[in-house]
């Protein structure tokens, strides 16, 4: 289906820009170029739509965990729709306020450092194969790249913390500053984890390297690296019981506490971004991505043959996403020093063992993963 | 080398953790606090000095906005001060209707209490859930007095009147439809007294839901838990009183050592805790909230079988009933000289102090014969509380501020009177 409309895209509208604007001889490079615009956009959009809706699916969840209804009023054209409307709503509030830049601030600074938040968690989707053949930038070294380009946000935050003039900021800046530092570290040992067990850094050759059964996926042998993993992504993405950069009831709102408007919410669909980021990066790397849980089961393999990879994966990354909201509404949230200690006396010394253990399965060609 | 100094932080009035309007001025190193000065005086509104200028009567209302969260246990203190002054004894109904007010006010002072902690420690569900719970005990003050908050519902003499026999019921509207007002009615069918008692058979699972979220979560304990400590000579030195002190574990409870009303005839227990941080005064407030159950409970069964008069029988203190004014020259007359002058209180002068669910709330009254205060003095207990803020905090961390300020239980209303 994607395929089809992409195909028709690229033959009925961009073959015949390339031919008519460009000489004959850089018609292949401009050709490739375009359709790699339509690929980000055909990327980005839906990553865009899905945050203003995981927004609206929060308050929903949260919600009802806490026994309200969540928004129910705003909607389309006169009828409300459960609320559907809402992010838009939301943001349209958001783009026409004005964005207050505080005196005795760092103007370029501040200006940049929402921008430095986003434009990581946007570009780390390049390397996120949806499914066998559906991803933008196949490289090698594609774990590697998420692993850049995720520890790059921490700067949007510090700088955003510094720039803001506010001892609020800034503290929540220090905060965020050494726990990204603490949890990128544990993060980094799981993901060797999933280097060693898959063999690959590829992000479509670690899934592929699951395939198998519902027992051949990651979380078995890597369960320890999984939990942490997930852990350290919840601490990553400043998230609740996290959330001590933002720490609503003792830092007001910590590094964006001076953010208005766009500046805010430029932070805000980072954050959202780096969560769904999270979450589809769990479901690749110890969830078997695209791969159907019920793949080698006899009779139920066939039955649920019809249904695309992609909606596995999807479906994965929204449970992934359902933990998020879930844990926001369940936990209460951990103080500073504590997070440090979990980080560092807990949760790195598994990882390290853990990598010890899984090197030891993989040489001896443990069944059912590594044989 | 540089000279490092320590960072000065204004915490508050707009903060969302400063619980009303706490101006607190902390000197930090780093996230460590060092010092904390606590700046009141931003919710002052003179009540001690109202009070002088009006009848008696008319101050009781002053009082629900002292602690704005505990309003009938303001009043109780109050009532109580002015019939020890008079010499008059409320009847055996009024009394039991007053303790068993005086807890529901209890209930809905924790309620809230557990849900801002929660909130301040970054546990959101909570305070939801013990807010569901405080619309029905808000409903029961509305069926007596007629208002949810402010309810100046206590009187010199008694209460202001007689428990309902019904209790107001949900109408269907474009929001909620008939089977949902059905079913939000099923437990109003009755008087106020079996909506009173549908909610304490219903409350302890509600605590049991909210400690399943808290009291074994291992990130409440680690936030609560040898957080703000204070020994029982230390506790007893800065004037503590309530969970405060229990939670010490100090054994005083004014219900218990002095008992006013009806509470030497019910069966309760003071619980107390051992370590004096937070975490035990968070378990001491909870299991006083099951307390509290037992203790309405009582008091509606005894309530259901005992009826009787509600104020004192002497129109000299309390208002006639509205139809002997219509044909009694006496009584027009005492009416009128109620609403206008109000009554003389003997001179004299008197403390009054409840189990307040905050710690010891007193009255001191002074009065010179006439009918107004000469000189009220209100003893807060969230006063005494807040002025050892600087204490509890030095040496924990800046996420332990809010902790404590949830702990103290603090609202301004009282501390700034």
């Amino acid at each position: 289906m994607l395929e089809i409309i992409y195909q028709f895209i690229s033959q009925n509208l961009l073959l015949p820009i390339t031919t008519l604007l460009l000489p004959v001889d850089y018609q292949p490079q401009g050709l490739l170029m375009l359709q790699t615009v339509i690929k980000i956009l055909a990327i980005l959009i839906p990553v865009l739509v899905t945050v203003a809706y995981f927004t609206y699916a929060e308050r929903k969840v949260i919600g009802f965990i806490q026994g309200r209804i969540g928004p129910n009023r705003v909607g389309f054209f006169g009828f409300s729709l459960w609320g559907l409307g809402q992010p838009i709503a939301d943001a349209v509030k958001l783009i026409v306020k004005e964005i207050v830049i505080p005196t005795g601030s760092n103007r370029f600074l501040f200006v940049m450092a929402p921008i430095l938040s986003l434009a990581p968690s946007l570009a780390a989707w390049a390397v996120i194969p949806f499914d066998d053949t559906k991803v933008l930038a196949n490289i090698n070294a594609g774990l590697l790249y998420v692993l850049a380009l995720t520890s790059l946000a921490v700067y949007g935050v510090i700088i955003a913390g510094w720039a803001s003039n506010s001892k609020y900021a800034f503290l929540g800046a220090l905060r965020s500053a050494a726990q990204i530092v603490a949890y990128e570290i544990a993060m980094g040992f799981a993901l060797a984890g999933v280097l060693v067990a898959s063999g690959s850094l590829n992000l479509g050759d670690i899934v592929n390297s699951q395939s198998g059964s519902i027992i051949h996926w990651f979380w078995i042998p890597l369960f320890p690296l999984f939990v942490i993993y997930f852990i350290s992504g919840l601490a990553e993405t400043n998230r609740a019981p996290f959330d001590v950069a933002e720490g609503e009831s003792e830092i007001v709102a910590g590094f964006h506490v001076e953010y208005g408007g766009m500046a805010f919410s430029v932070f805000f669909m980072a954050e959202y971004a780096n969560m769904i980021l999270i979450a589809v990066l769990s479901a690749l790397m110890f969830c078997g991505g695209w791969l159907s849980p019920f793949q080698g089961i006899p009779g139920l393999e066939g039955l649920f043959a019809w249904v695309p990879p992609m909606f596995w994966l999807l479906a994965k990354t929204s449970f992934f996403m359902f933990l998020f909201l879930w844990f926001r509404a369940t936990f209460p949230r951990y103080r500073y020093d504590q997070i440090m200690r979990l980080g560092w006396k807990v949760f790195i010394p598994i990882t390290i063992f853990w990598l010890v253990v899984v090197s030891a399965l993989v040489i001896t060609d443990t069944p059912p993963w590594f044989n | 080398m540089p000279e490092i100094r320590n960072m000065t932080m204004n915490f508050g009035p707009q903060h969302p953790a400063a619980h009303g309007v706490l101006r607190l001025i902390l000197e930090m190193d780093g996230e460590v606090i060092e010092r904390a000065d606590p700046h009141i005086g931003l919710l002052h509104r003179g009540t001690e000095k109202l009070a002088e200028s009006k009848p008696f009567n008319q101050s009781i209302g002053y009082m629900d906005r002292l602690d704005y969260v505990s309003m009938m246990c303001n009043e109780h203190a109050y009532v109580m001060a002015i019939e020890k002054l008079l010499g008059v004894t409320p009847p055996i109904r009024a009394q039991y209707i007053r303790v068993m007010f005086a807890e529901i006010t209890r209930v809905l002072n924790h309620l809230m209490w557990l849900g801002a902690h929660g909130l301040d420690i970054g546990a959101m569900t909570i305070f939801l859930y013990c807010f569901r719970e405080r619309e029905d005990l808000m409903d029961c003050y509305e069926a007596v007095s007629g208002t949810r908050m402010h309810a100046t519902y206590f009187r010199p003499g008694g209460v202001y009147r007689d428990l309902p026999s019904m209790m107001p019921k949900y109408e269907a509207s474009k929001w909620h439809n008939q089977v949902e007002v059905d079913r939000l009615n099923e437990n109003r069918q009755g008087s106020l007294l079996d909506f009173i008692t549908s909610f304490t058979d219903r409350f302890p699972g509600c605590i049991d839901e909210y400690e399943t979220l808290l009291t074994d979560n291992r990130i409440w304990k680690q936030r609560t838990v040898g957080i703000a400590e204070v020994s029982p000579e230390r506790a007893l030195q800065l004037g503590f009183t309530g969970p405060m002190l229990r939670g010490s574990g100090i054994e005083w409870d004014l219900r218990k050592k002095q008992p006013y009303d009806v509470y030497d005839q019910l069966d309760f227990d003071i619980p107390v805790g051992t370590n004096g941080d937070c975490y035990d005064r968070y378990l001491v407030r909870v299991e006083e909230m099951r307390q509290s159950n037992r203790i309405i409970q009582q008091c509606a069964e005894w309530l259901k079988q005992n009826p009787g008069p509600v104020m004192i029988d002497d129109h000299k203190l309390v208002p006639p009933r509205r139809e002997e004014m219509k044909d009694d020259m006496e009584s027009l007359i005492h009416h009128f000289k109620l609403f206008t002058e109000g009554y003389c209180v003997p001179k004299g002068e008197v403390y009054s102090a409840v189990e307040h669910p905050k710690g010891e709330f007193g009255i001191y009254l002074i009065s010179d014969g006439a009918n107004k205060p000469y000189r009220l003095k209100i003893r807060a207990p969230g006063f005494a509380h807040l002025a050892s803020i600087n204490e509890m905090v030095k040496g924990h961390m800046l996420a332990d501020v809010v902790a404590v300020i949830g702990t103290q239980d603090i609202v301004f209303g009282e501390i700034d009177r």
